[in-house]
């Protein structure tokens, strides 16, 4: 009964909708015809590849509509004026097909990327340089926050503009805080309190000598591994382990010094590098990889922090987003992730990466797509957008509202985070993607053990430095060209 | 020449033209093309610079072409023996008399109508470390079964059991093969007291001899092409350890990612030079084994 009310009234209102769109409509066009010039104007149409689905996507979808819409309320009052149209296309693996395209010699007017790729695009001339229509347009740098805005920019030009930034922090259960004797309340502030707290949020399943299960905290190196099976860990460098390349800046490291010098095997990376295998030690390797087999997918209400079989993650501020979908009733608390208690100074060390708006080489409409550039920019325009995604804007400026209305308890840590010294984000070098799967794959063999960190870095260090110079060669001959 | 053999040259040649011009568009000129870029530094968005031979120069001293070079080896040995093996055995099973003959081959063959991709997922699930199939099954008769591909040593083994999967192609062929075998000649060798594993060494397998070569080098070819399940079921970098890093995937990181077309197109050639002189050398040695009765 109740179902067949809600139907009709939907009928009913949908109705009443589409009576309503063309009583306006038709008074539209009478009130064209005969007062106001028609514009007779072709919209220029530009095409815009994204990779956001999802909410993501329709946040951008509404930034979209606004930014269409003012341009038609434009034409309508100056009939010389040619409205933009932007249509967004939703593209996978963006990054990837947006160079086929380019390559093509066919490529969209405007494209989302990751900025971490902005230095390899620009490297092969993938991009348009912003530079000019950012100076003509009376662009204003300054209002960025200056990490965000400085990862479009490379080798003195401007390529890309932020839009969506992002930053990480350590992200813990407070139940299993609790049932840990822990204050859920009080994070680990230091590395050594964040291994103290692991510890005893370990938990086991041990086989006693009767026969009887028991269930027991710590990592009980006495016991041997097949009296004793793994139920939760309180944390595992490797889960997600998407920042595994990362690590050594949490301990005052860096991946490159300058364009030109690799520094995988700086000693702070190595110090970090075994702190990784710390836990690969602690808890054994067979048994690591046994317990994160049984991890369901990272959407998914199986995701290892969402199920409680991990109690602190390093996670993103878009983590948010997933609790509320998978584990509504999760008690989490984030914090910055630890720093090792010699070294204050590394407080608030965090990734900060951005999503960006590039333009790119042979553009067929580079103004027209600019023009959609500098609206997304505005204040207004990226806090409906990261509103949407539930992230904070790149802008220094917030507005109260934004705050007021924000769902995600922690939005002002992630911010000051993504502010802070201390935020690191993907080297801009042209040989990125290559230094990934090595730095990859040397984290893959200090976690099995097979390497010591020393031996695994060092390996790492030999053939970037070489991969490096090699890319710097080809860049030095193409440009004596 | 006269007129009409103009016109039947003509003709010919016109008729010839949808695979003559697919030939030449999409393989000679692709290799050809290859080749020159093989030559230079290329990364597609900017015009080729030629080098000479470095690229291939610096193959040679690339420790990652080594390894994949390795493990693919290491694959299309395996799968080529394993292969071999299953599909033969279960073609010789299935070239018997019994009832719902039909049926036992429909089902043989069944998995290798399935996608890679579908496939590979399914593996996925079936070697998972703790809930898969596999270690189910052996957890019931006591075995503690490895984490299959997140443990370096079992990854590649667990790639190649995967390509018996799709031993039902070969088996079809295989099972051809079989009932092309003169039933007299099983009637004169049992006749001569032959049993059953004489008359499978002295007559089946001579018999199908060519079947067997022309299957071996059609999946020594599909062998070093390996990648599709290595890219869906370890990822592009070929974890663990880069134990499944195959020669293909290393093929696509270096010039899909890393966009070193040039260096990707002088890979590509010497994995065409390495299958070229294997089947090669699988011609060669078919001389000596392989019994054309006709």
């Amino acid at each position: 009964m109740k179902g067949r009310l809600l139907q009709a009234l939907l009928s009913f209102s949908r109705g009443a909708g589409f009576a309503a769109v063309a009583l306006v409509a038709v008074a539209a066009l009478a009130s064209a015809g005969c007062s106001a010039p028609v514009n007779k104007q072709a919209p220029r149409h530009i095409t815009y590849w994204e990779k956001w689905t999802g909410f993501e996507g329709e946040a951008m979808d509404v930034v979209v509509d606004d930014f269409n819409a003012k341009e038609v309320a434009k034409a309508k009052a100056d009939p010389s004026y040619a409205p933009i149209e932007v249509e967004k296309v939703t593209i996978s693996n963006v990054e990837q097909k947006l160079l086929i395209a380019i390559a093509g010699g066919n490529p969209p007017d405007l494209a989302g990327n990751y900025s971490f790729y902005v230095a390899a695009y620009a490297d092969n001339g993938a991009l348009t340089d912003l530079g000019p229509m950012l100076k003509k347009s009376g662009f204003d740098r300054n209002v960025y926050i200056p990490h965000y805005i400085e990862l479009g920019e490379y080798r003195n030009k401007t390529w890309a503009v932020p839009i969506v930034p992002a930053s990480i922090a350590l992200l813990t259960n407070k139940r299993l805080f609790q049932e840990a004797g822990l204050d859920p309340e009080k994070p680990p502030v230091t590395i050594e309190e964040l291994d103290a707290y692991a510890a005893k949020l370990t938990k086991w399943e041990v086989t006693l000598p009767n026969g009887e299960k028991k269930i027991e905290s710590g990592y009980l190196p006495d016991v041997p591994a097949d009296k004793k099976r793994l139920i939760q860990a309180g944390f595992l460098p490797g889960e997600p382990g998407w920042w595994g390349y990362g690590w050594g800046y949490f301990f005052g490291g860096k991946l490159v010094d300058g364009p030109d010098k690799i520094t995988a095997a700086d000693p702070r990376n190595q110090q970090a590098f075994e702190w990784v295998a710390s836990y690969s030690k602690n808890l054994g390797v067979g048994v690591t990889k046994r317990f994160r087999s049984g991890f369901g997918n990272f959407s998914s209400p199986q995701n290892a922090f969402l199920s409680g079989k991990v109690a602190m993650v390093l996670q993103g501020v878009w983590m948010h987003n997933f609790i509320e979908k998978y584990a509504p009733g999760l008690q989490w608390a984030a914090a910055p992730f630890p720093y090792p208690a010699a070294h204050p100074e590394l407080a608030f060390t965090t990734n900060a990466d951005a999503d960006v708006l590039v333009i790119p080489k042979d553009s067929p409409h580079p103004d027209e797509a600019f023009e959609f550039i500098k609206y997304v920019s505005t204040q207004a325009a990226l806090e409906k957008l990261c509103l949407g995604q539930q992230k904070f804007t790149p802008l220094k400026d917030v507005s109260e509202e934004f705050w007021r209305v924000h769902p995600n308890p922690y939005i002002r840590l992630f911010r000051e985070l993504g502010m802070s010294k201390n935020a690191f984000s993907i080297p801009q070098t042209g040989v990125w993607n290559e230094y990934n799967r090595e730095i990859g794959n040397a984290v893959d063999l200090i976690q099995n053990l097979s390497q010591t960190p020393a031996d695994a870095l060092s390996e790492v260090q030999t053939k970037m430095q070489a991969a490096l110079d090699r890319n710097r060669r080809i860049l030095a001959r193409r440009d004596a060209k | 020449m006269t007129s009409l053999d103009k016109i039947n040259r003509r003709n010919g040649l016109l008729f010839c033209a949808p695979w003559l011009i697919g030939l030449t568009v999409f393989l000679i000129y692709p290799l050809c093309a290859a080749f020159y870029y093989s030559l230079c530094d290329y990364s597609v968005l900017l015009p080729p610079v030629f080098i000479g031979f470095d690229n291939y120069v610096d193959l040679v001293k690339d420790p990652l072409f080594w390894k994949s070079l390795g493990n693919t080896a290491y694959f299309a040995t395996g799968s080529v023996l394993l292969g071999l093996v299953v599909s033969l055995t279960l073609a010789l099973l299935l070239n018997s008399k019994i009832k719902g003959l039909g049926i036992y081959r429909t089902i043989f063959f069944l998995p290798s109508l399935m996608p890679v991709v579908a496939g590979s997922i399914l593996w996925l699930w079936m070697y998972n470390g703790q809930s898969g199939i596999i270690n189910t099954g052996l957890r019931a008769i006591g075995i503690a079964g490895p984490a299959w591909l997140a443990d370096p040593t079992w990854a590649k083994p667990a790639i190649v059991i995967m390509a018996v999967w799709g031993a039902g192609n070969a088996m079809v062929v295989y099972l051809a093969g079989l009932q092309d075998v003169p039933t007299s000649l099983y009637e004169a060798a049992i006749i001569d007291g032959a049993g059953f594993f004489q008359r499978l060494f002295n007559v089946t397998i001579p018999m199908i001899s060519p079947v067997i070569y022309f299957n071996v080098v059609l999946s020594i070819i599909a062998g070093f092409q390996a990648f599709t399940q290595a890219f869906i079921m370890t990822g592009s970098t070929g974890a663990p350890e880069r134990s499944t890093l195959f020669y293909v995937l290393n093929l696509y990181n270096v010039g899909f990612q890393d966009l070193r077309m040039g260096y990707a197109s002088a890979m590509a050639w010497v994995l065409f030079i390495v299958i070229l002189v294997l089947t090669f050398g699988a011609t060669k040695l078919s001389k000596r084994w392989v019994t054309y009765d006709r």
